[in-house]
């Protein structure tokens, strides 16, 4: 039965997304002892090309027109179809807003189970346990997963994506399209990118971040102060771009962007598991947060529990004086 | 009519006049003439004194006494009398930011001679805002979304409550533990029982209640929020919810008078409490070790090098009539110099905080010269004093934050009269009690 | 026409969190419960196209806390028409996604609405979110991480968002099922007076349900994340913590 491990690959307009090669990187390492294979199923129109560079065992590439940009519907026909046919032990799907949109969807039609939000999955006694974060990260759920039909989503940046070392792939398999895809309920209608006038965020190598902790778009000015005395730009979790108070250029985390600046000086930010995805592999995070459980202090190297606004007015008399 | 008027334009004068034999025919005599006033519709003035509780909204008859006296027009451009003028003049107070500035601290009333009562018309206008659907200040959503949910306006977990009292030093009973009836039970109240430094000053007052002998206890986290600023915040509805439900948990205990830590608090149980059945001897903690005193005088053992000033609470002062209290027991602590800021008793500034102000400190802040925290922090300053006292929980971080950004940081301290007292009994040292 | 808005009441994630000895579930007598945060922005997002449409809005919900009422009085008050309640032996039990979109399906098939919105995800949703779930099981079209939605003749167009700001737009046919991410406004302040008229003056439906066999998500056990890899503290006051930080900052050449 353990024969095969499918990776739903993730691409947006020709462009393999970090998570892919995160979750073939995961494929490889469970495939291995088991004798396994990895497929991975790349889902486009157009996009051979790419098919050619994922480092799986075998790239299934299925190209059609309603799969030209993301459209949740044929994304899951096309999943579902190839899932039966090649009937895997174990489906990996990335945890993000396309991911989402698909292994639950899969599963529930697969009659399969599912485990969303995992971090970890390791090998425990024998057997194989995939660890899911719920409860805005403060809990851990260890889940067992057989050999007999699994789906697991899993979290952005959880695994390295060292691990899937590029190789050309074995071979590439193309796959028609199921039937389904061309009577499709939904349609896909276009992709708007945020103004380019922004700042960049991706490209700070210091960034301020402010959370809910900055209670009020006012206090976004002594941010704007502090980021200019280092030199820093200013970035946002989630709620404050929600609240229209930043630009959605401004939002780190899953539905944000990803950031790896020299220092991340996390403000008033508690550290749900969507924010961490987004920054935690910046090279010195400093977090102040009144919330000494707060999720952040896990991810921090430096942490102060204290009044976020104490720190960040006395750090500003330091470097305006 | 008068055959001899004539109407000119939209006034009426008098072909031929002579008054004691002055001849003021034609348009001489236009001002002596009555007048239709039409600049304005009344309407909305009715409309605002339509709502229960607002009535004294339509007595005002624009004399102005109200207007230097308001400590938010001495930061912007604001005051009771405008509030009439603006809805004479098509602006709704419904609609208008001046709904969310008013801090009830209830100065205008002090002077008004037609008893237009602003502490009942702005909960009354507030809450037909919040029922009508406007959007409200997301700060006080927020504050308002707390309270409902944790029952404290921080949002902070019930069951830490009663979180401080490990770190106090001494035996803080809470009655769900001990089962027995007190003497006093102590009202904390929020944020002494959350924010660090109020919480500091609950440290400094349960000792100061140990040293005394005194037989109290907490609730701890079956207490709720008493709800006063919600309720002039405009959010009746909440507030009845919780004094209903702190009347419920209230009723389950034995004990003689409640003390409270918060004026705010203070002002719920005296005025709206009893109104929901519970009716209670309630002291403020000034005015309680004020009788104290006798026996609080010979614990006064350490001198105070500190140069004073106080700032009357508007819910312990002129909303609950306590002036001397406080400046007894500022009187008697050893060896410190008390100086009174210009405004000062009944004619008091407010710290901002009162009336739902202390969820809506950027609402106001950006509508205003300077905070009116900070403005009082520059007249305590201007006193000399290097220690602005306090007795209600509201000031401490306003005080404080208003000492950083008017940049008093480090000569001007901002301290509870209960750490005063604690530190002249050598119960905590300088520096708070926690931190 | 109407939108049906699922709510769901989840462990508020506020308080302390404790895990029963069972290891399998968390301490459900220490625990308080909230609606799903992004639940109140399905409400709000189906109040909003109620405000452009006219189209009714009828709340739903699996009643598994015993305190369920108080969540949909609430959405009555803020401008729903209708609360249904699903009640059954589910008090006290934490449901999996599959099991609740179970219960769910032929609920809402019942009401045949144009629209269902329910959260993007839960934080106790161990087995995949809702939306995908049942719009899997009712075979609607589905789509997550909705931040905007606009009712059209037979179909509703939704804005998803992705990740660095980019925003995919979809037209789904209707009846679709949507998980929303955030309302276009904050959602809207109800004051606690018009919540007790509306409990006063409103009735919940309750729909009697038959208790899924396997219900509970599969796990082998709950545990917290380990302390290791925290960060190292720093204390005293806002000075002394400013003065370690800009020596951290300087030994790395960023100060």
């Amino acid at each position: 039965m353990a024969e095969r491990i499918l990776v739903l690959a993730e691409q947006l307009e020709g462009q393999l997304t970090d998570v892919t090669l995160e979750l073939i990187g995961v494929a490889r390492r469970l495939a291995a002892p088991r004798g396994s294979t990895v497929d991975a199923l790349v889902l486009g129109e157009g996009v051979s090309a790419l098919a050619a560079t994922v480092p799986a065992d075998r790239t299934l590439l299925m190209e059609h027109p309603a799969l030209r940009l993301f459209n949740p519907e044929a994304a899951q026909r096309a999943l579902e179809a190839v899932a039966r046919e090649t009937s895997p032990w174990l489906v990996l799907v990335p945890n993000t807003s396309l991911g989402m949109d698909v292994a639950a969807a899969v599963a529930t039609r697969l009659g399969w189970p599912l485990v969303a939000y995992c971090q970890a999955i390791e090998e425990r006694d024998g057997q194989l346990v995939a660890t899911s974060q719920l409860f805005g990260g403060k809990i851990l759920a260890d889940c067992p997963v057989g050999t007999d039909h699994a789906v697991i989503s899993v979290l952005a940046g959880a695994f390295s994506s060292e691990a899937a070392a590029p190789e050309p792939p074995a071979r590439i398999e193309r796959l028609a399209p199921p039937a389904e895809l061309d009577g499709l309920r939904v349609r896909a209608v276009g992709l708007e990118r945020p103004e380019a006038a922004d700042v960049d965020i991706t490209r700070a190598e210091k960034i301020v971040a402010v959370g809910r902790g900055i209670e009020s778009k006012e206090n976004l000015e002594l941010a704007e102060e502090l980021a200019e005395g280092l030199g820093a730009v200013v970035a946002a979790s989630r709620p404050l771009v929600d609240a229209g108070w930043l630009p959605r250029s401004r939002q780190v985390g899953k539905s944000g962007l990803k950031v790896k600046p020299r220092l991340y000086l996390a403000l008033g930010i508690s550290g749900a598991p969507e924010h961490l995805e987004g920054m935690r592999d910046a090279e010195l995070i400093i977090a102040v947060n009144t919330d000494p459980k707060a999720p952040i202090f896990d991810v921090a190297h430096y942490g102060v529990v204290a009044d976020l606004f104490e720190v960040a007015e006395a750090l500003q008399e330091r470097l305006g004086g | 009519m008068d055959s001899s008027l004539r109407k000119v334009q939209d006034v009426w004068e008098q072909d031929t006049a002579i008054v004691e034999g002055v001849d003021i025919s034609g348009p001489w005599n236009r001002m002596f003439g009555q007048r239709v006033i039409w600049n304005y519709t009344p309407e909305l003035i009715d409309e605002i004194a339509s709502f229960p509780g607002a009535e004294s909204f339509a007595w005002c008859y624009q004399c102005g006494k109200c207007v230097p006296v308001c400590p938010v027009d001495v930061v912007g451009d604001y005051g009771p009398r405008k509030l009439y003028r603006k809805a004479q003049t098509g602006i709704s107070l419904l609609d208008s930011p001046d709904l969310w500035l008013c801090t009830t601290c209830m100065n205008c009333l002090r002077v008004c001679p037609k008893q237009v009562d602003m502490v009942q018309i702005m909960p009354a206008v507030r809450e037909q805002a919040l029922l009508s659907g406007r959007p409200l200040p997301a700060e006080l959503q927020e504050a308002l979304e707390n309270t409902a949910r944790y029952g404290n306006p921080l949002g902070q977990p019930p069951r830490k409550r009663e979180a401080w009292v490990k770190d106090a030093g001494v035996p803080v009973p809470i009655l769900h533990q001990i089962q027995r009836p007190v003497e006093w039970l102590w009202w904390v109240e929020c944020y002494p029982s959350y924010h660090p430094r109020g919480i500091d000053a609950s440290i400094a007052l349960a000792r100061i209640f140990h040293a005394l002998g005194l037989d109290f206890g907490i609730l701890g986290r079956e207490e709720k929020c008493a709800g006063d600023s919600q309720r002039l915040a405009g959010e009746r509805g909440l507030f009845e919810m919780l004094a209903e439900e702190n009347i419920r948990t209230l009723s389950k205990y034995e004990f003689r008078h409640i003390v409270v830590t918060d004026p705010h608090a203070l002002n719920a149980f005296r005025k709206q409490y009893p109104k929901y059945g519970g009716q209670y001897d309630v002291w403020h903690y000034t005015t309680l070790l004020a009788r104290e005193l006798p026996r609080l005088h010979p614990l006064l053992t350490r001198q105070l090098p500190y140069r004073l000033t106080f700032h009357d609470p508007c819910y312990l002062g002129r909303h609950n009539g306590e002036y001397d209290a406080p400046r007894q027991l500022i009187e008697a602590l050893p060896g410190v110099e008390f100086t009174e800021m210009p405004r000062c008793r009944q004619n008091s500034y407010c710290c901002g905080g009162g009336g739902g102000g202390m969820w809506l400190d950027s609402f106001a802040a950006g509508r205003q010269r300077r905070r009116l925290s900070e403005e009082r922090v520059l007249e305590a300053v201007a006193t000399g004093a290097d220690t602005l006292v306090i007795c209600c929980p509201y000031e401490v971080s306003r005080f404080e934050d208003a000492v950083k950004s008017t940049g008093y940081e480090g000569r001007l301290r901002v301290r509870d009269i209960a750490e005063l007292l604690a530190e002249a009994m050598g119960l905590i040292g300088e520096e708070p009690a926690k931190a | 026409m109407t939108l049906a808005v699922i709510l769901k009441q989840v462990p508020d994630v506020v308080e302390e969190l404790a895990i029963d000895p069972s290891g399998t579930d968390l301490d459900r007598d220490s625990v308080s419960y909230v609606v799903n945060e992004f639940d109140e922005h399905a409400l709000e997002e189906a109040l909003l196209l109620r405000e452009a449409t006219g189209e009714d809005v009828v709340v739903v919900g699996v009643d598994t806390t015993g305190e369920l009422d108080q969540a949909l009085y609430t959405a009555l008050a803020k401008g729903a028409q209708r609360a249904v309640k699903l009640v059954g032996d589910v008090e006290g039990s934490w449901l999996s996604t599959r099991a609740l979109a179970g219960l769910l399906a032929p609920v809402i098939r019942e009401l045949s609405p144009r629209l269902v919105l329910t959260g993007v995800q839960a934080p106790d949703d161990l087995d995949g979110q809702l939306a995908p779930t049942l719009g899997a099981l009712l075979d609607w079209p589905h789509t997550g991480v909705v931040v905007g939605t606009e009712l059209a003749d037979g179909l509703v167009r939704v804005r998803k968002e992705l990740w660095g700001g980019i925003m995919l737009d979809l037209e789904l046919a209707t009846p679709a099922v949507l998980g929303i991410q955030a309302a276009r406004a904050t959602p809207r302040y109800v004051p606690v007076g018009r919540v007790r008229q509306a409990m006063r003056e409103s009735t919940i439906e309750e729909v009697e349900v038959e208790t899924p066999v396997e219900s509970a998500p599969k796990l082998s056990r709950l545990r917290a994340p380990e302390a290791a890899g925290r960060a190292e503290m720093l204390t005293g006051s806002p000075s002394d913590v400013v003065e370690r930080i800009l020596e951290i900052l300087r030994a790395r050449g960023l100060y």
